[in-house]
């Protein structure tokens, strides 16, 4: 076994761009970092370029621990293995059906392409009531000869999914042995295996999401692990799930769908674990890129996880996941002025082709970056790198053409005007997501992070009374980070649906205790040492007659049932305002993630002491004028310094207008702003706290 | 103008922020699951001298659009002639008056006067569709209903909460008047709360920007909205464009009846003049004012979604031509109909007219139904009653971009239909079928999308079943030469005997006992375009996965196939698509 908690451990998340990696060895303090093109085609190649690039060695590292995006690619453009699928008769459609929706509330237009075709869905006779009673025996016979259809039809993965096998999964099982005889390999998926809750359309999906990915992930992940094991690497290999925590490598395929946005899921967890290291456990994440922007809740230090996850329109994947949602604008977002002579920013985008005019590839609509570009937030020495010879009077020129001209304003103006149209609108986005997880945002600190995100968060933690913002040493890596520091991490969710009155004493501890047994063992067949198990519970609980379930945290698994009560109503309160002294409650499910924690890692080698400068005068780059908002209204052009973040001196405190450059993000501090820097090499911004 | 235009934007921002902080603050803290699961509720900001929209919430329920700035402004008018008490601080309004600015009378008005230093600044309303209110049948839409008193408690304009505290006294009338009206005091603090949370969220963006600024903000993104939606209309050739909807029946007569619609494009606006429309009706799909102007400004968002929902939009659209129609019904005509069914209609014949001007934007029609089948009956395994709705999409219509999509939401709704799974739990019903409608989609160059065929059987107990559904006479139009698409079949099974009800889509009251099944397929979207031109590949496509048959491809397209499985037959396929007749 190899020892994980003393070698070199590498993270590497393979993102829609980019391939991150970062190295850390907890027995000399080295730290190495590398940034290269994801081949998204096989994204091993681009992952063994990063540890060439990083110049890893392979044979030396004990652990790598892989953040991958081939699932969720291969789900968004429905390039997925030949799956079957074999139901009860009469209900094969409802993978196609889904639940009578439209991708929009207004628009009558949109389509919808099933995971499975409907030549490739086919029934058989069995049913079960929603007891668990058997109203219709399994047709055997049947069954095997939809099952050599399929194979005939070249199905690599199969889907047995029968109504009601949440209530009893006798059916599913037995037609998954018979089928095993035949079926030439071992993907075939069982509805009820990853989620047994009721809901046929949801669990269904989240079935066909599993089966067919599971072959696109298996190989993948036996070509990557071939691959490292040539490069004379001999550790263990884990991956990403995107509940934030890992599994081996051997067995992620089994449940293929929970490695599904699991590239998100880890960039959450190293904000969590950022923010326990530096004393903020309460954190809304602000992950700007160049076409989205991603915000999550974490509280205490562990992040919002949700089992109701959709991730795109009609394509729910019901198994716990950080609940990480996509607000919109990101730096390629359009900026025009509509018929109305009113600004818009988004939600159309430039995205990475053309992108940005100031990319030079071709853009020629203005974005959030040419904002930031002519307002001197961003180096315009950076445009002598394109190609093309795009150069600052070009965009200049487009800004008071296209936007200026229409509002009465000169090129700057308009810049200024796209940024706070922007700032508004992600701010209106952000404060929507924590309401609607009933968090107000002012009891959070904001952690900033993506390319684009530190050059935002300042005006946006001011928009939402944030009081202050955190942006870790290496924001432009922090996913990887993330996969470098997760826990391994099961998640439970066991539906109760009863009365809080009439609740057995000690149901729940009997639920909690048969969860955990669980989840323990499954740890404890990792080849993974452990520093601790973490237990988490929690119950969903609603008024009877409510629909909505309102998450209510214990802090242990053996509460009585008038905590909790109490406990439901003062959260119920305190969300709402509401109190409803006179309606029964319900406990609707138990909840509990078992979590075995790794080492600790000290995150203060990620910024290289030696590269430090004695004083802040040292560590100033250069000065540029940059562009600053007063208030509400009006603005000007301040002479700021830029400071390179590697070199700032320890115990520095920098007040706004400033602006900390490293290799790939920028941070904005505005005046007024104060930002220190602590141990981990945080920059931690006070807003307002400026001297 | 002193405002700039940034600062307008920002504030158009910050009070669209505000309105949807309301929605999303009601729907999480209701009860009834219409409210909270399927999003039947709107919230928005009104003007103090008119009642006229300022903004609304993204999420709410589209045909809600157009009717609270209906309900609000009769509100302003009532007070300001006396015959409403005027409001203090603290007051809050309820109405389900369907004839003061109202739907039908489940979906129930709040109103609250905000107010800056005394003096009031604006409105702020909500409407949340409640589970009951009393009537004939539990959840009010009753088929037979000749008069509104059958539909349930109608409430006029009176204050429910007096300076923050709830009035008792109106409460118990209502909850004596209404059915499970234990929990509806949840509704009914969820409903208050959203407003209150929207008074704190806008006195933040008065404070911020100041009263004055955001006073005349208002005023000028009100001209501004006008002058986007005459962008956008613009598109359109002046001229007039005809087109007929129909309703099967009114549930009490067998009769047909007819929209009929002549949209006018002249001076830079769009006239809806519905005169020749059918008389009021005697059954419960009449439609009201408030209803009517709804159903046209929704058709119109889902034209041009991108438009911002306030009274400046909907300026440059003008109604007229509804009075002494079924589109405009009076006192006491029953009315539970107008929102779920003739609202849809209406924006049929919109989307029908304007689809010729509009070939990019408008589709060929959706199902347009949103297929209400109630079921209440007695579980003797639980020793209680019960009332079951099942609710079911349609097929959209084609269009020039793509098939229509298969059973979609009503045009008016934005909710999900529920999981078999959880009616069986619910229920002493047993699903046999969950399943395409094949062949429904209207034939065209994009065919239309496919409805949904269901059967469901009564496991024990006895039972009544009605139906309030529309297009089982005549299908969603076809456009641009695209076929209707199929329409809608309900058969029940009473002991092995088929009954089909005499008004096809409507009916109430059918008895039925354990083994007897409900067996509803809804329509199919229609067609856009030539089906004759739809690519062959297409078309095979289809057949190989079972949405046509052989025989309906060749009829409807045009395709011939032959031999098992089935193959294009190209030569065959050449003549059918020529038209030349058959040589033997």
């Amino acid at each position: 076994m190899a020892d994980s908690n003393s070698g070199a451990v590498v993270g590497v998340d393979v993102g829609g761009t980019f391939t991150d990696l970062i190295e850390l060895d907890p027995g000399s303090g080295r730290v190495r970092l590398a940034k290269v093109a994801s081949t998204l085609d096989n994204q091993a190649h681009g992952v063994l370029n990063a540890l060439t690039e990083a110049g890893c060695d392979l044979a030396a590292l004990d652990l790598i621990v892989h953040g991958t995006t081939t699932t969720t690619n291969a789900v968004l453009e429905r390039k997925l293995s030949r799956t079957g699928l074999i139901t009860t008769a009469g209900f094969r459609d409802v993978l196609e059906l889904g639940r009578r929706t439209r991708p929009q509330a207004y628009g009558m237009k949109g389509d919808f392409t099933p995971l499975i075709p409907r030549n490739l869905r086919l029934e058989v006779a069995e049913r079960m009531d929603a007891a668990g009673q058997v109203l219709v025996p399994l047709d055997e016979d049947g069954l095997r000869t939809a099952g050599q259809q399929l194979i005939d039809a070249g199905c690599e993965a199969l889907v047995i999914h029968f109504l009601h096998a949440y209530a009893n999964p006798a059916h599913e099982q037995r037609a998954a042995e018979i089928l095993r005889e035949i079926w030439p390999n071992d993907h075939i998926t069982m509805g009820h295996a990853l989620l047994s809750e009721s809901r046929e359309f949801e669990r269904g999906v989240t079935a066909a999401v599993n089966a067919s990915v599971q072959p696109l992930l298996d190989r993948y992940i036996r070509r990557l692990t071939d691959h490292l094991a040539q490069g004379g690497y001999d550790g263990e290999v884990l991956v990403m799930n995107g509940n934030g925590g890992m599994v081996s490598a051997s067995r992620v395929a089994l449940e293929a769908a929970k490695t599904v946005m699991s590239g998100p899921a880890s960039g959450v967890m190293a904000a969590a674990y950022t923010g326990r290291r530096s004393g903020f456990e309460n954190l809304i994440t602000y992950d700007m890129g160049g076409t989205s922007t991603d915000v999550a809740l974490i509280r205490g230090a562990e992040p919002t996880v949700s089992n109701e996850i959709e991730i795109e329109y009609a394509m729910p994947i019901h198994v716990p996941m950080v609940d990480v949602r996509t607000v919109g604008a990101g730096g390629g977002s359009i900026a025009q002025v509509n018929p109305a002579g009113l600004l818009e920013v988004g939600p159309e985008s430039a995205g990475a082709k053309p992108g940005p005019i100031c990319y030079g590839r071709g853009g020629t609509r203005p974005t959030i970056s040419d904002a930031n570009l002519l307002l001197g937030r961003l180096d315009p020495a950076g445009l002598n790198a394109v190609e093309g010879g795009i150069s600052i009077d070009h965009v200049r020129d487009i800004f008071a053409r296209d936007l200026g001209a229409p509002l009465g304003l000169d090129a700057t103006g308009a810049a200024a005007a796209v940024i706070r149209m922007a700032n508004t609108k992600m701010a209106g986005a952000i404060r929507m997501v924590s309401v609607s997880l009933g968090a107000d945002p002012r009891d959070f600190a904001l952690f900033a992070f993506g390319g684009a995100g530190p050059l935002h968060a300042t005006a946006l933690a001011r928009e939402l009374s944030i009081p202050r913002v955190l942006v870790p040493a290496r924001p432009g890596i922090t996913n990887a980070l993330g996969c470098v520091v997760a826990d391994l991490r099961h998640d439970f969710v066991s539906t109760i649906n009863r009365p809080l009155d009439v609740l057995e004493p000690g149901q729940l501890e009997t639920v909690f205790a048969a969860q955990t047994a669980e989840g323990e063992a499954l740890i404890g067949k990792e080849n993974i040492e452990i520093r601790g198990l973490r237990r988490l519970y929690s119950v969903d609980m609603q008024f009877q007659g409510q629909t909505h379930l309102l998450r209510v945290p214990l802090d242990r698994p053996d509460v009585g049932i008038e905590t909790l009560r109490e406990l439901f109503e003062a959260a119920y309160f305190k969300r709402f305002r509401v109190a409803l002294e006179d309606i029964r409650a319900n406990v609707v499910n138990a909840n509990c993630s078992v979590i075995g924690a790794r080492a600790e890692l000290d995150l203060s080698t990620l910024i290289d002491r030696a590269d430090r400068k004695a004083t802040l005068a040292e560590a100033e780059r250069s000065r540029r004028p940059v562009w600053f908002a007063a208030g509400d209204a009006g603005g000007g052009w301040h002479d700021t310094p830029v400071y390179w973040r590697d070199h700032l001196p320890e115990g520095f405190a920098i007040d706004g207008p400033a602006i900390v450059q490293q290799m790939d993000t920028t941070l904005l501090i505005e005046p007024g702003d104060r930002a220190t820097g602590d141990a981990d090499g945080n920059i931690i911004v006070e807003i307002g706290g400026a001297a | 103008m002193s405002l700039d235009p940034v600062t307008l934007s920002v504030i158009q921002a910050g009070l669209q922020q505000v309105c949807d902080e309301m929605d999303l603050s009601f729907s999480r803290a209701a009860f009834s699951p219409v409210i909270a699961e399927a999003n039947d509720r709107s919230d928005g900001i009104y003007a103090a001298e008119d009642g006229s929209l300022i903004a609304q919430g993204s999420q709410g329920l589209p045909v809600f659009v157009g009717t609270m700035q209906e309900s609000t402004r009769i509100l302003v008018d009532r007070i300001r002639r006396g015959i409403t008490p005027a409001p203090t601080p603290g007051d809050i309004y309820i109405v389900n008056d369907p004839y003061l600015g109202g739907t039908h009378l489940m979906d129930v008005r709040f109103a609250m006067p905000f107010y800056r230093d005394g003096e009031l600044f604006c409105w702020l309303s909500n409407t949340g569709h409640w589970p009951d209110t009393g009537g004939a049948v539990p959840g009010g839409f009753s088929a037979s209903a000749t008069a509104v008193e059958q539909e349930g408690l109608r409430l006029p304009p009176v204050r429910l909460f007096k300076q923050g505290e709830l009035d008792q006294e109106i409460y118990a009338i209502i909850c004596s008047n209404i059915r499970v009206a234990d929990q509806r005091i949840g509704d009914v603090k969820a409903q208050a709360a959203a407003l209150l949370v929207g008074e704190e969220r806008l006195n933040e963006l008065l404070d911020r920007y100041g009263d004055e600024i955001v006073r005349e903000a208002i005023e000028e993104l009100r001209r501004r909205a006008a002058t986007q939606m005459q962008a956008f209309i613009a598109d359109i050739p002046d001229g007039t464009y005809s087109a007929t909807a129909w309703i099967d029946s009114d549930g009490v007569v067998n009769e047909p009846l007819a929209i009929r619609l002549a949209v006018t494009k002249a001076d830079g606006r769009l006239r809806f003049d519905f005169t020749g429309s059918s008389a009021p009706c005697a059954g419960p799909m009449n439609s009201v004012r408030a209803t009517t102007l709804s159903a046209v400004y929704l058709a119109i968002r889902h034209i041009f979604p991108e438009v911002p929902m306030s009274a400046g939009a909907f300026e440059p659209l003008e109604v007229v031509g509804i009075a002494g129609t079924f589109l405009d019904a009076q006192y006491p005509r029953p009315v539970s109909g107008c929102a779920a069914e003739v609202s849809q209609r209406i924006a049929e014949a919109v989307f029908a007219a304007l689809v010729a001007p509009l070939p990019d934007r408008v589709t060929a029609a959706p199902a347009g139904t949103s297929g209400n089948f109630a079921l209440g009956g007695h579980d003797p395994a639980r020793g209680r009653d019960y009332v079951m709705y099942q609710i079911s999409g349609g097929g959209y219509g084609g269009n020039a971009d793509h098939d229509g999509l298969s059973n979609g939401c009503s045009t008016i709704g934005i909710s999900k239909a529920p999981p078999i799974e959880i009616m069986e739990q619910a229920y002493p019903v047993l699903y046999h079928r969950y399943a395409l409608h094949e062949g429904s989609g209207g034939a065209g160059y994009h065919r239309g999308g496919f409805g949904l065929d269901y059967e469901v059987e009564l496991r024990r107990g006895a039972a009544r079943a009605s139906f309030v559904m529309d297009h089982g006479r005549s299908g969603p139009l076809g456009a641009l030469g695209g076929a209707d698409g199929a329409v809608n079949h309900v058969t029940v099974w009473r002991q092995g005997e088929a009954y089909v009800p005499p008004h096809l889509s409507k009916d109430q009251d059918i008895p039925l006992g354990p083994g007897d099944r409900v067996h509803v397929r809804t329509p199919g979207g229609g067609g856009y375009g030539d089906p004759f031109q739809r690519p062959i590949a297409s078309v095979s496509q289809d057949v190989e996965l079972g949405r046509y048959t052989p025989q309906q491809a060749a009829e409807l397209f045009g395709v011939a196939f032959t031999g098992t499985p089935p193959q294009v037959d190209a030569a065959e396929t050449e003549r059918l698509r020529a038209g030349t007749p058959a040589e033997d």
